[in-house]
């Protein structure tokens, strides 16, 4: 075989590979598009699940998976945000700063469904907050920490040191420089990242299984201290342990959940390119 | 009161190699370097520095690259703090006050002593926006006093024309001439007293040059200027007092006439005569 | 002049002190949340090991690491979920390893610009599908395409636990192959080609050769996600616990690890034995994915790679 038909054979071989990752993504989504659009309509979107959840809507669930997204913004935001800044403005290159990286990568790693026994012992537990919402926002936002610290401390960093220099002699204090400078004009790629966390938090069955998760509860959450349905967990309990469950209310319910997660990361697709066509520097 | 503030230039004998510039003036000084050394973590940058700087002059540093010009000029208003890993000694007094002393206020420092940089760097923000910035962080809320200050400063600028209708337009948005203007304006606008310019034409045209030199002697009416000039014909041009440094340190002090005309040190004689630099 | 700055000093003190104090309760508010990562990492291991230690006490070791899960019947073997894991995680390894590396050298190489900017946001869908959606469709549709075309007796087996997987672990491997080969000097490619090589030739033999020790980090981010993954795992590996004989394991029903913990948690009532050896998987899986993504972190960390791949 001569090498030119060698390199014509692996090439193709290189080119069938990259079909093979990328055709099923799109008839993934094709898929549930077309077996779930059927089942989408107001009722569905806005009624409870009724009769043993064969019939009905997905209402509380979508609103469950709504408030967790909240719930785990509201936990790891202030967080992740406080520790990019300690890491990227004030961490000095000593054993403290290098033992929080390594946390932030062990945390990184942890199996989401180790998260949810954490969480269980933790907080539904130990802080007696039962299986609830609290219970579960803590939990996702746990999880979702390491990915907005990571992404919060790269847009920190990519303010330019110069423009800090110029704030200091201007007569700015540290936190001043980073309140009114850094802050504001990290703040595109800090929302980026905590959206593409949020993303993940919001498609996330294991860690809420204990945690906050019921299987049917078709009155809305009235307190952190409730329990509540949320889509992901929605979606495994209908395709696995409820027979004769109408195949149409499965895709339905996969595809609100799909459209949901995509729609963050589609936002902050949108938020990142936008700012970053905008900014000057 | 007036007593207990006193310089200590009036109190101490002058140090050495400043006595030319001690008999020329009877005014205390309004800076007053003594001593000094400093070191990066890496690399020695000054080494026994003294120097008297007086008001409403412009004191001009110059000397060959890494000869310790910039790092003195951050040292006067203690942006060398932001760096690691320093090493400083001897006394730096500004009215007769130790800067480095626990107590002083390191931000209400940089605002009597504001620093213009080499290149000019415009906040990612609007004109005014750069120009009350530095005001904003100090407190000040008055909206009133604020635009006051922004029209002040810019036409003390000699930008007030030029921007007057654009104010909210982003700061990116001006020419580099004009962005080294603004970058005048914004320490203008805290009214300090006195004014660091390091390298401030740097990549600037023949035409922003002489603007902004030509501004140096309307601002030296009300502050006090420490210039590191683009050369050494730039600083025959616009210093009152001039001090050469080579090699981090001070090497000859005095009026700009006698260091230019005639120096009596020949390393300062061949620098200015161009024989090397 | 003087008067009026030393007035002016003394008025401000109050303020200034005030502003001291901002400072100083910002810098501290940050490191605390800094701190509070370590704080986390050590609550998650401590509250693991209270609940799951005492499982190490009630069940005798020989139970533990025995070959048979019937904790019905007080048999804890964690064997056949261990090795259950492993079967399907190696097979999610041998399948998105290859693909997830040609993928990226077909994107970096060959790919003109105007496609790789529709792949590389389809790659990020495919990291961004919840791993209950997949599992989901992995139960209706892969599982019973393979019954069929692999002649199984249910599709849902290791292997299609693997092909879920690895669809999971491929947007990482992509991303870090793909950093890994841009980070090859220019010139090596230069004198490749500048010694006659072709296209392919170069980079077979220049390029990839370069990029090895970023592959091998792919490779270890790979299995810590493959590992600890559990909704789609749960869903479609058939979900028996018997230990693997042979490579035909492959193609029957397993249980891993985490799938054990996410079906049989909700059932068991808390503080029984049953909860406290589920909690002892749960220290097992952290102690693994701890390893793995200690490695890779180290061969990162000496390369340089960018630090939130080992976040995604």
């Amino acid at each position: 075989m001569s090498r030119g038909t060698k390199q014509k054979l692996a090439f193709a071989l290189l080119t069938a590979a990259a079909v093979v990752v990328v055709v099923p993504v799109l008839l993934v989504a094709g898929y549930i598009i077309w077996r779930g659009a059927g089942a989408i309509s107001l009722e569905f979107l806005l009624s409870a699940p009724r009769h043993g959840l064969r019939e009905g809507g997905i209402f509380p669930a979508a609103i469950g998976t709504v408030i967790l997204t909240l719930g785990t913004a509201i936990v790891a935001l202030p967080l992740g945000v406080g520790a990019a800044i300690y890491l990227s403005e004030y961490a000095r290159d000593d054993l403290l700063t290098r033992l929080i990286r390594m946390a932030i990568i062990n945390l990184a790693g942890i199996p989401s469904v180790v998260y949810g026994l954490f969480g269980l012992g933790l907080f539904v537990l130990f802080l007696r907050c039962g299986t609830s919402i609290l219970a579960g926002s803590l939990t996702l936002g746990l999880l979702t920490l390491p990915v907005v610290i990571s992404t919060a401390e790269e847009a920190i960093r990519a303010v330019p040191q110069s423009f800090r220099v110029v704030s200091v002699s201007l007569g700015g204090t540290k936190w001043q420089t980073i309140r009114h400078l850094v802050l504001p004009n990290a703040l595109p790629g800090i929302i980026t990242g905590v959206i593409l966390g949020l993303e993940r938090a919001a498609g996330e069955t294991a860690p809420i299984l204990f945690t906050v998760a019921a299987v049917y509860l078709p009155r809305l959450p009235r307190s952190v201290f409730d329990q509540t349905m949320a889509l992901p967990y929605h979606l495994f309990v209908i395709s696995t342990q409820v027979p004769g469950m109408p195949m149409t209310l499965q895709f339905g319910t996969a595809l609100v959940l799909l459209a949901f997660v995509l729609s963050l990361n589609a936002a902050a697709t949108i938020i990142r390119s936008h700012f970053r066509r905008r900014r000057s520097w | 009161m007036v007593t207990g503030a006193m310089p200590p230039a009036s109190l101490q004998p002058p140090p050495e190699g400043t006595c030319d510039a001690m008999t020329t003036t009877a005014v205390p000084s309004k800076i007053r370097v003594e001593n000094v050394s400093f070191a990066y973590s890496n690399a020695e940058a000054l080494r026994g520095v003294s120097l008297d700087v007086y008001p409403h002059e412009v004191t001009v540093l110059f000397g060959p690259a890494r000869s310790g010009k910039t790092t003195l000029l951050r040292l006067l208003n203690r942006l060398t703090d932001l760096l690691e890993g320093t090493r400083r000694s001897g006394r730096i007094y500004l009215d007769g006050q130790d800067i480095f002393a626990p107590d002083v206020d390191v931000a209400e420092l940089r605002r009597r002593v504001g620093m213009v940089f080499a290149m000019p760097i415009p906040l990612p923000m609007s004109i005014r926006a750069n120009l009350t910035y530095g005001l904003q962080l100090k407190g000040v809320r008055d909206r009133a006093l604020l635009e006051a200050r922004v029209e002040s400063a810019l036409r003390a600028a000699a930008l007030w024309d030029e921007v007057k209708d654009r104010l909210e337009d982003p700061a990116s948005s001006l020419s580099g001439g004009q962005q080294q203007r603004l970058c005048l304006a914004r320490i203008l606008a805290l009214e300090p007293e006195v004014i660091l310019l390091d390298n401030p034409t740097s990549g600037l045209d023949p035409i922003s040059t002489s603007k902004v030199e030509a501004s140096l002697h309307e601002l030296k009416q009300r502050y006090t200027i420490i210039a590191v000039p683009h050369s050494v014909q730039q600083a025959a041009r616009i210093a009152d007092r001039a001090a050469f440094m080579l090699g981090g340190e001070v090497i000859e002090v005095g009026t700009a006439r006698e260091i230019f005309t005639r120096p009596r040190d020949p390393r300062t004689r061949d620098y200015v005569e161009g024989r090397f630099g | 002049m003087a008067i009026e700055q030393q007035a002016a000093t003394h008025a401000v003190p109050v303020a200034r002190r005030r502003r001291l104090r901002g400072e100083t309760a910002a810098e501290a508010l940050v490191r605390l949340s800094g701190i509070s990562v370590i704080i986390f990492v050590v609550l998650v291991f401590v509250f693991l090991a209270r609940e799951g230690i005492p499982a190490f006490f009630e069940v005798e070791v020989g139970n533990l690491l025995g070959t048979r899960w019937y904790p019905t019947v007080g048999r804890y073997g964690l064997l056949p979920l261990v090795t259950g894991s492993l079967l399907v995680t190696a097979g999610a390894v041998l399948i998105s390893v290859p693909l997830g590396l040609a993928a990226a050298i077909y994107m970096h190489e060959l790919a003109p610009a105007w496609l790789r900017e529709i792949l590389k946001p389809l790659i990020e869908i495919l990291a961004g599908i919840p791993s209950v959606v997949l599992g989901f469709l992995g139960m209706i549709a892969v599982a019973p395409l393979l019954r069929e075309h692999l002649n199984m007796p249910t599709g849902l087996s290791a292997f299609a636990g693997s092909v879920m997987l690895a669809y999971m672990a491929l947007p990482t491997i992509i991303s870090v192959s793909d950093d890994a080969i841009d980070a090859v000097p220019r010139s090596y490619r230069d004198a490749s080609l500048a010694l006659g090589a072709n296209h392919w030739q170069t980079v077979c033999h220049a390029v990839v050769p370069a990029a090895r020790s970023g592959i091998v980090v792919a490779v270890m981010l790979g299995i810590g996600r493959a590992i600890g993954e559990t909704m789609a795992v749960l869903m479609v590996t058939g979900n028996a616990a018997r230990m693997p004989d042979g490579l035909s394991a492959l193609f029957q029903p397993v249980r891993t690890m985490t799938a054990t913990i996410a079906a049989e948690m909700g059932e068991v009532a808390n503080g029984s034995v049953h909860y406290h050896v589920l909690f002892a998987i749960g220290i097992v899986l952290f102690l693994i994915t701890f390893l793995v993504n200690l490695l890779a972190s180290v061969l990162m960390l000496r390369r340089g790679t960018r630090r939130d791949q080992l976040l995604e």
